[in-house]
């Protein structure tokens, strides 16, 4: 069974570092990340997250499901901006240098770039996200949520949700398999249309024994007191330590230097063609 | 007895969603450190009764409170649910479900927590609870989903104990344990209250299991009303338990059946405190010269042949080591074991929903292997534990046709044949109403009616009787019987110890991936070391047979096997 969101328990100054600074950080990178165009700064950060990758002593294999599904969806925008607009580079660059090719799909050195530009982004925030999920156990999430403002019923329900996904998958597996023998058909042998009424048969009993789940746990936590103040205190809440501190400045810096790159080019994008 | 800490008078209580009450007339007083088993038939109302006594009612499950109901002096609907929390610690039955943290640790700290409760202090009193409890150091980091039934127990003890309660509520502690895991269950519990001297209440309709340690009374409750709430040894000395639809102790029931005549002053709540005299120990003996054996049952054809099965999953983990094990045509046997000792796994290699490795496993004379998923299911139909993992449909004619539509069979043949499956099944009069108007027990028809609807020659139970009371659990099991002596085979994967002994011919008793006896119940179940291997525990028959200065134990339980059946089928 393929694990979507799973916490990996391995001694390293990433996993030290408390769940707050962890989101603190990657919000900051992504901010950094998402604001700027400039092909020297993206350049640099994907170099940073594969260093970083390396400290966490997360495995590649560990994450390869997460990363094949990401440049799945990487290879498609970039398609599909193609497909869709392809003289967008001459519209930001305002220069067009055909490499091959006439007309509309004319392939030119601008709309490349552009596209180098947006893989460039895709390789400097996936690595640093899955290296958040991986690295941060979702108690210590909540915890981190709940310490940067938002509610704790809130924080705990998305933990509660990442720690029931292994089970739901379990209960899935196990509810396919005993309706398969009813002559469920879920494979691909079937037509789509009947492989959608199929899941339904599938659907419905899991929702229906997660509702039991729920009601089970939601009393659970009522009777030892969850809701009872407004605030709560966190078992695996932690202090910041000097680390912490270190690793929000580092990213506060990043996202300065992306500001500050925008503002000195006078646009989002770094221009070469000029 | 020092004072009430809990106190129900002329207590009655009505889900809003009812139309008639659930409780009437509740008096019930709780003294501190008084340890109160409150036991009954399902829908009984001691579910409602628990929730009352921890606050569910009336705050979560709304409904009209009649009466009074005063935890320590004040009257409960004029506290919180979580001021009631701070004096009641409730442990749930369903010991997954209740986990709230993703470690041991955060899941004991939890009420703390949400209490406030910070720094040094926090870590002293959930090491403290741990502690208590005897949950290492090195397993509060692990996940409570990978401990074992007995350690999880452990640490939602551990959870509610943090709190300094008064009152320990247990609601059905035994449903989803193995036998000797839940000795071990009623056993700490003990212990904690002799620790804390807090009073215990324990919710559960397997009474024999709950008294294997000592319980000041036992409340008897019946149609929402308490019908008797006295010593264990005054209630067993009567017939209320048996004719409220709750299972005696087994050794109970032989010296019934014996014609001896029991009495308080014969200590009965306990086989090792039971005092039998020489008169009644004649009476067991005679009763089992008595009682012919059974005939031996003909010799039958082969059904079922695994020889030399193995299986891994994916992830390594050697499953199925080695089986070689068969079943009869027209037998009804259990596969027996503690989690994940190889039975699930089995069954599902055997329904073809996993491949095994090596080895093979013949159907008939044919090798399964050649077969898909669905094509097993033509010949063994497989049942899972819980009915609302299978249903799918919104009306039971649907659900039950739903396998033999998927195979493209004609209309007017579903009709037919679900129509007799139905009927068969006695659900023939709820053909057109809605599986959600169902009680439990009737879903589970439902699903074994979709199953049978294929006319599979042999079907697999994964705990048929689970979490039913003794009312159920027979209605259920007389129902397989039925469709076993129409010629159906019937394997049940259980790890109920009754089942096995009053209905299964023969047990194959799995440990560790494989196959570690295979015999008749009785013999199984008089074999100390099997017994030890496989989370079983002795049955109390055997005492009572060694007690009466008879010389085969085996053979009295096995007498004792035959003479039920012979009263079940007259």
């Amino acid at each position: 069974m393929i694990n979507i969101f799973n916490y990996i328990d391995r001694p390293s100054p990433i996993h030290r570092l408390t769940g707050a600074t962890k989101l603190i950080c990657v919000l900051l990178w992504s901010f950094a990340a998402m604001l700027t165009y400039d092909t020297r700064f993206l350049a640099v950060m994907p170099v940073l997250s594969v260093l970083l990758f390396g400290v966490s002593k997360i495995k590649l294999k560990d994450v390869s499901f997460m990363l094949g599904f990401t440049a799945a969806f990487m290879v498609l925008n970039n398609v599909m901006v193609f497909v869709f607009s392809p003289q967008h580079g001459m519209d930001i660059y305002g220069t067009q240098h055909i490499l091959f090719g006439s007309g509309r799909y004319a392939l030119t050195s601008e709309q490349l770039f552009y596209h180098l530009n947006l893989l460039l982004k895709y390789l400097s925030m996936i690595p640093i996200v899955l290296l958040f999920i991986c690295t941060t156990n979702p108690s210590e999430f909540a915890a981190s949520l709940n310490r940067i403002g938002v509610k704790y019923s809130i924080a705990y329900s998305v933990a509660l949700a990442l720690r029931y996904i292994p089970d739901i998958q379990r209960e899935y597996h196990d509810i396919s398999q005993a309706q398969q023998a009813r002559g469920i058909e879920m494979s691909k042998k079937e037509s789509l249309s009947k492989r959608l009424k199929s899941a339904s048969a599938i659907l419905i009993p899991l929702i229906l024994s997660s509702m039991d789940r729920i009601e089970t746990i939601s009393n659970a936590m009522e009777l030892r007191g969850f809701g009872k103040n407004k605030k709560r205190t966190w078992y695996m809440g932690r202090r910041f330590s000097r680390a912490d501190i270190l690793c929000m400045v580092f990213c506060a810096l990043l996202l300065g230097i992306s500001l500050l790159l925008n503002y000195l080019n006078g646009s989002r994008f770094f221009n070469p063609f000029i | 007895m020092s004072d009430p800490i809990l106190c129900f008078k002329n207590f009655g209580f009505q889900y809003n969603a009812q139309s008639s009450p659930t409780l009437y007339d509740i008096n019930l007083t709780i003294h501190k450190g008084e340890k109160v088993l409150i036991t009954g038939p399902s829908g009984c109302g001691k579910s409602t009764l628990a929730h009352c006594i921890n606050g569910l009612v009336p705050f979560s499950y709304k409904g009209k409170m009649e009466g009074s109901l005063t935890l320590g002096g004040k009257e409960t609907k004029d506290l919180s649910i979580f001021d009631i929390s701070h004096r009641v610690g409730t442990v749930l039955q369903d010991s997954d479900g209740q986990f709230i943290g993703l470690t041991v640790a955060e899941d004991i700290a939890f009420s703390l927590e949400n209490d406030c409760v910070s720094g040094p202090e926090l870590y002293e009193r959930v090491n403290a609870a741990a502690g208590k409890v005897g949950i290492s150091e090195e397993l509060m980091r692990h996940a409570p989903g990978e401990l074992s039934g007995g350690q999880k127990q452990r640490v939602s003890l551990a959870g509610v104990m943090v709190d300094d309660v008064d009152i320990f509520l247990f609601d059905e502690p035994l449903a989803n344990l193995d036998p000797a895991t839940g000795k071990q269950a009623i056993e700490l519990i003990d212990e904690i209250q002799r620790q804390t001297g807090a009073a215990v209440v324990i919710i559960e309709h397997r009474v024999e299991d709950v008294l294997h340690r000592h319980v000041d009374r036992v409340v008897l409750m019946q149609q929402g009303r308490i019908v008797s709430d006295s010593t264990p040894d005054e209630l067993l000395s009567g017939p209320l338990l048996s004719e409220c639809g709750v299972r005696e102790p087994l050794y109970i029931t032989a010296l019934k059946y014996a014609g001896v005549q029991i009495t308080p002053a014969m200590h009965p709540a306990h086989i090792d405190t039971l005092s039998l005299s020489q008169a009644d120990k004649e009476k067991v003996r005679s009763w089992f010269h008595s009682t012919p054996a059974a005939a031996a049952k003909p010799q039958r054809p082969v059904l079922l042949q695994a020889e030399n099965v193995s299986f891994s999953y994916a992830n390594g983990h050697h499953a199925l080591k080695d089986i070689t094990a068969s079943v009869l045509k027209g037998e009804l046997i259990a596969i027996v074991g503690t989690n994940g000792a190889g039975k699930s796994t089995f069954s599902k290699v055997v329904c073809g929903f996993e491949t095994h490795q090596s080895g093979s496993i013949r159907f008939a004379g044919e090798d399964l292997a050649q077969y898909s998923i669905k094509e097993h299911a033509d010949r063994i139909g497989y049942v899972m534990q819980n009915p609302n993992q299978m249903i799918s449909k919104v009306l039971i004619f649907d659900e039950v046709a739903l396998g033999l539509r998927t195979r493209g069979v004609p209309e007017e043949k579903i009709t037919e044949t679900v129509n007799n499956t139905l009927k068969i099944c006695g659900l023939w009069p709820f053909r057109k109403w809605p599986v959600s108007a169902l009680s439990y027990g009737q879903k589970k028809r439902v699903t074994i009616a979709s199953i049978l609807a294929l006319e599979p020659e042999m079907i697999i139970l994964d705990e048929p009787t689970a979490g039913q009371d003794y009312r159920h659990y027979s209605e259920i099991m007389e129902f397989l019987l039925d469709l076993n002596r129409r010629g159906i085979t019937i394997v049940m994967i259980t790890h109920d110890m009754h089942l096995m002994l009053e209905y299964a011919e023969r047990a194959v008793v799995f440990s560790g991936g494989r196959v570690i006896a295979d015999a008749p119940c009785a013999d199984i179940l008089t074999n100390a070391e099997i017994v030890s291997r496989a989370s079983l525990k002795e049955t109390s028959l055997y005492t009572l047979a060694l007690l009466s200065g008879l010389e085969s134990g085996r053979e009295f339980v096995q007498r004792f096997i035959d003479y039920e059946r012979e009263v079940y089928n007259r």
